[in-house]
């Protein structure tokens, strides 16, 4: 990774561990052992194992439930549905429109129908099984245009149009001297986390409940679980545990609810762990997406006009399908700079398993699309790809086309410049390279032959943090005490840590501000204030910023004590556990702060947003990151087989607070996106899943990832802590269009839907034995028939 | 669930004979994903790890006959030189752990279609030994897998051994998947020269029910090679007759479409790796690098 020093730093603080340092994980060693605690390994004496009884069919009625059987085995102590849940039926973060167990009717197959606590999971399987569901099947919605039309069964009372966001910009009737049409479409792609969902519920005896859950939003959590048990929130708490990923996946409940109902109801613990096949089941995907687009340009390569339709499939409930409809609306130009725009995105409900958060959010689906309309349009007008788009690439000061005006930074200029500029990876000759570095890599499928490399570009850009309106908020509190004869600062905040190193970064902020080096970062639980979601790549901003704003009151009060017992006026600090004035030791931390305990807290709320009007117009989003990618591809073109040979990328964070952090933030983002470009899809038919395991939804393995050149840009932007942008989530926008795009520079196909298949990258012809050499043929003389040849 | 676990091949065969509906297990890795996604659950599953016969192989009769219980890391480390074929297809399978624990006996006790040591099993020709209390019978490779997932083996019988002749020529194994390691066939094929009995084996994994074998691309790549007196002169062999190999090999593949490749890819694929595999056996046999 290369850092390019765009703006002054403060000079190096003596404390060790501080921001701009690559601060190890906590949990780094436990995790490679096979040490770590995940919420899959909690245990406690005599708890019950809980288990979720699912829908086979997508769209069903259900006539009755019959749980008699079920009851009566041994080691059986509940079986609950609908009619057991004590408060609201229905949950969702945006809109309560799931069951927590279905009644009269099912929407997707794997839809909650009934539960069961027993002694052991076995017992809890089997029990399932003696559940008798009696449903009515019926014809399942299966995609969103089809949802669209009048007559198809409107599967919630509202209809099934869950939104539609239109973005109205400039004059509708703008001609253009050059005009691309394109039609694009995004697979379901899942989150692919590896710890399955999983958590302990404990009674506390008295009526309330204590979860110890894997989950991105302990509040957000608590507060669906709380009114479905009908409980006030404070007795339901809940606790972070470990968690093995997420990337929106865990943003929605899982078995939170369940679990408690269990627990409440025998008054044992209950732990629940789903399976692979059942998570698959049991969390929103990515939103499948079909987009027609149109863009419009002068001869010499300025956008005129786009217009683009954008079709989501929501599936059977509304998750945050709200959201991800209004952030496709507000990026489907890209960043670009737009006269004129006419944008739809419609968000349908269909009987396909629910969508909803995955890394992207929105942005993922359309700048798919919109970069291979810029690859088109380069292409038409005989331009250089990257040239079209430093021409069109939008600033600070000009609008975008939902309105909002561009903060500073917004280096799309930069990006793209400075990404074309790292250099190349050499090429090597194909014949007789080591397997490992050809397509199809060790399964051997090529020496060399038909080995053609392509190069391609994209660039994308997301927003960072809850927009249109949201009051997106952190909270966290600082405690500073003499521990052991040691200043030990704890730092409490609610915020999830999912594997994406928040605690580490919540640890340098402190030691940053407040010159001590023995941080603690306690366990995450609902004792504090919302820290809000680890999600929209918001946490090391908004919970970065509370965090930061703590330690300065907490530093503040100190100084003040300083300044009552020694009168300094100077400009003080804290380093390495010592006050600082002008240069000078004057104190020890211990001295000052004797026996006491100082503590702070605050909530941080960052600029406020506000939702889109009827033309899409409004100040949506309070922040913006940015990132250009360059891909290397090498395309077997005989077999559609690809190896990915190198990325380069250039993003904009405003501020490294964790070098080996961000690089590993980044390099998992474009694993995801390469997943999404030649792999990743949960294949639906009739509404059901056809591959739900790792054996057939593939992920990248190491030797599919290449090595990634990145350079990293630190223009601080002036509202955030330290300058810093969210990192999470821009490595994986625009690392699947440059792939695709690599792809259809080796091998001129079109390649307007991802995953990109095999079949796809050769173009297979319908009928390939008619493409087999004829008996006319030229290749065919001379060997014949073998028929032929035997009777010779 | 009964565990049995016999500690020597007559007692493996008695609790075999005693439970017919016993599911053998070996390195567990097809077995325990059927147990973990509750697909099947028998009533006795019989553990042979601890039979210590099934673990070796020996040479016989001039022939190598390798133990079911030898897994795909001993096939390469071990059996490399001697089976070039099957130690190219074992490094295909899964990952490192995969291959520490899988075995080749599993993979024809399975008979997936898919399972990727069973083309350059069908390439030359190897003979399968299965036992039970009444007995001992061997049968040729072609004839024991007979559908999908489905085998000739009786249900108080037991793989002990597969039989099949050292390489005595290039043998090749290539395979398709999605991604580039750890992956299951969307659609392979294996090949092996024998030179002295002047003969190709070809087999096809994963597009159709069960592994197929070539036999008139078989038959014409012999056929050309003997008309050109290529054995002897190793001269190369016309391209149009490769093509037409992938041609024949593409002919006889009988695959289906599936989540993991459409019917017409595969036909397509099949024909392309019949024909580079085919060339780079006989650049091998020529002395030629490729």
């Amino acid at each position: 990774m290369t850092t390019t020093p765009t703006r002054t730093r403060p000079s190096a603080s003596r404390t060790r561990g501080g921001i701009g340092e690559s601060v190890g994980r906590p949990d780094g060693v436990p995790k490679v052992k096979g040490e770590f605690e995940y919420s899959s390994d909690l245990h406690v004496e005599g708890m019950l194992w809980g288990a979720t009884l699912r829908s086979p069919h997508p769209h069903a009625n259900i006539r009755s439930i019959y749980t008699s059987d079920a009851e009566a085995m041994a080691g059986v102590f509940a079986v609950l549905t609908h009619e057991d849940v004590p408060g609201r039926k229905v949950y969702g973060m945006e809109i309560p429109d799931q069951p927590v167990l279905a009644w009269e009717k099912v929407r997707y197959q794997g839809e909650a129908v009934a539960l069961v606590a027993a002694d052991h999971p076995e017992t809890a399987r089997l029990a399932l099984g003696k559940i008798r569901v009696d449903y009515e099947v019926l014809e399942p919605v299966t995609d969103a245009e089809t949802a669209m039309s009048e007559d198809a069964p409107k599967l919630h009372l509202s209809g099934n149009e869950l939104r539609r966001v239109d973005v109205r910009h400039g004059d509708p009737e703008a001609a253009a001297e050059v005009v691309v049409e394109g039609e694009y479409e995004v697979g379901m792609q899942d989150q692919a986390f590896l710890g399955p969902e999983s958590g302990l519920a404990i009674p506390d005896g008295e009526g309330g409940v204590d979860l110890y859950i894997s989950t991105q939003w302990l509040h957000v959590d608590q507060d669906q679980v709380a009114e479905s048990l009908d409980l006030p929130p404070e007795m339901v708490r809940l606790t972070l545990s470990g968690v093995g990923g997420a990337f929106g996946g865990r943003e929605d409940l899982s078995m939170q609810i369940h679990a408690c109902m269990l627990a409440l109801h025998t008054s044992r613990p209950v732990k629940m762990v789903y399976g692979r096949e059942e998570s698959f089941h049991g969390h929103v995907h990515r939103h499948p997406a079909k987009m027609r687009y149109e863009h419009g340009a002068t001869r010499d390569g300025k956008l005129t006009y786009v217009k683009a339709n954008l079709i989501f499939d929501g599936g059977a409930y509304a998750s945050s399908s709200n959201a991800v409809c209004l952030n496709a609306a507000t990026f489907a130009c890209g960043p670009y700079d737009v006269p004129n725009a006419r944008i739809e995105s419609h968000m349908l409900y269909t009987n396909n398993p629910p969508c909803g958060a995955m890394r992207g959010f929105g942005a993922v689906q359309v700048c798919f699309a919109h970069e291979a309309q810029m690859d088109k349009l380069a292409e038409k007008l005989g331009m250089d790809p990257v040239d079209l788009r430093l021409k069109n690439a939008i600033e600070p000061g000009m609008k975008f086309p939902f309105g909002q005006e561009v903060p500073y930074p917004a280096p799309v200029r930069e990006i793209l410049g400075r990404v074309r500029e790292i250099p190349m990876p050499d090429e090597q000759e194909a014949m007789g390279r080591d397997l490992r570095e050809l397509p199809g890599g060790v399964s051997n499928t090529t020496h060399g032959e038909g080995v053609r490399r392509g190069v391609g570009y994209a660039v994308g850009f997301k927003n960072i943090g809850f927009s249109a309106g949201f009051d997106d908020y952190s909270t966290a509190r600082i405690s500073l005490s003499i521990e052991d004869g040691e200043p030990v600062v704890r730092v409490y905040t609610a915020a999830a840590e999912v594997g994406q190193g928040l605690v580490m970064v919540q640890a340098q902020i402190a030691r940053t501000e407040l010159g001590v080096e023995n941080v603690v970062v306690e366990a995450a639980d609902t004792r504090t204030g919302s820290a809000g979601s680890t999600s929209a790549s918001r946490q090391s901003y908004v919970t970065g910023a509370a965090v930061k704003e703590a330690c300065e009151k907490v530093r503040e009060r100190i100084f003040e004590l300083v300044r009552d017992e020694f009168g300094e006026s100077d400009e003080l600090a804290i380093e390495d556990g010592n006050i600082i004035s002008d240069g000078r030791e004057i104190a020890p931390l211990m001295e000052i702060l004797d026996d006491g305990e100082i503590s702070e807290i605050v909530e941080f709320h960052h600029r406020a947003t506000h939702p889109l009007d009827e033309n899409g117009q409004g100040d949506a989003h309070f922040q913006f990151a940015f990132a250009a990618h360059r891909a290397v591809v090498e395309v077997d073109v005989e077999l559609g087989l690809v190896r990915v040979v190198e990325i380069a990328t250039t993003q904009d964070v405003g501020k490294v607070i964790n070098p080996k952090a961000l690089e590993g933030q980044i390099e998992g983002g474009i694993a995801q996106g390469l997943g999404l470009a030649l792999m990743e899809e949960i294949r639906i038919q009739d509404g059901e899943i056809q591959n739900a395991s790792f054996t057939d939804y593939l992920i990248p393995t190491i030797l599919d990832m290449p090595p990634v050149k990145m350079e990293i840009l630190e223009l601080a932007d002036p509202e955030a802590p330290y300058g810093l942008k969210g990192v999470g989530e821009p490595p994986t926008i625009a690392s699947t269009p440059a792939i695709v795009a690599a792809l259809r520079n080796a091998t001129a196909m079109e390649l307007g839907r991802i995953p990109v298949r095999p079949e796809h990258i050769i173009g297979i012809p319908k009928k390939p034995p008619d493409e087999l050499p004829q008996p006319e043929s030229s290749r065919y003389s001379g060997i014949g028939r073998l028929e032929d040849r035997r009777e010779t | 669930m009964q565990f049995l676990q016999p500690h020597s091949w007559r007692e493996a065969l008695e609790a075999r004979a005693a439970h017919p509906g016993a599911r053998p297990i070996f390195g567990g890795t097809d077995v325990m994903v059927d147990l973990n996604f509750g697909r099947k659950r028998p009533e006795t599953v019989i553990d042979l790890t601890r039979v210590p016969e099934i673990r070796e192989w020996n040479r016989e009769d001039g022939l190598l006959r390798i133990g079911a219980g030898v897994t795909y890391t001993r096939a390469i480390t071990e059996l490399g030189n001697l089976l070039p074929g099957l130690a190219m297809a074992s490094r295909t399978v899964g990952s490192p752990q995969i291959r520490n624990r899988g075995t080749i006996g599993g993979n024809l006790g399975s008979a997936s279609p898919a399972g990727d040591a069973l083309p350059p099993l069908y390439a030359s020709h190897a003979v399968i030994e299965v036992a039970s209390t009444r007995g001992t019978r061997r049968i040729p490779v072609g004839q024991f897998i007979i559908g999908p997932k489905r085998n000739v083996l009786e249900p108080d019988e037991l793989i002990i051994a597969f039989i099949m002749p050292e390489a005595e020529g290039p043998q090749q194994y290539a395979k398709i998947g999605t991604r580039n390691a750890m992956v299951i066939a969307v659609c392979s094929f294996g090949l092996a020269l024998h030179p002295e009995s002047r003969s190709v084996g070809a087999c096809i994994g994963s597009a159709g029910p069960t592994p197929i074998q070539p036999r008139d691309a078989e038959n014409f790549i012999e056929d050309v090679i003997e008309e050109h007196d290529l054995w002897e002169s190793r001269a190369e062999i016309p391209a149009s007759a490769l093509d037409r190999f992938g041609v024949l090999a593409s002919e006889a593949a009988m695959p289906i479409d599936d989540v993991r490749g459409s019917a017409d890819y595969r036909r397509h694929a099949v024909g392309v790796l019949a024909r580079r595999t085919l060339t780079w056996a006989w650049n091998e046999h020529r002395g030629v690098a490729g």
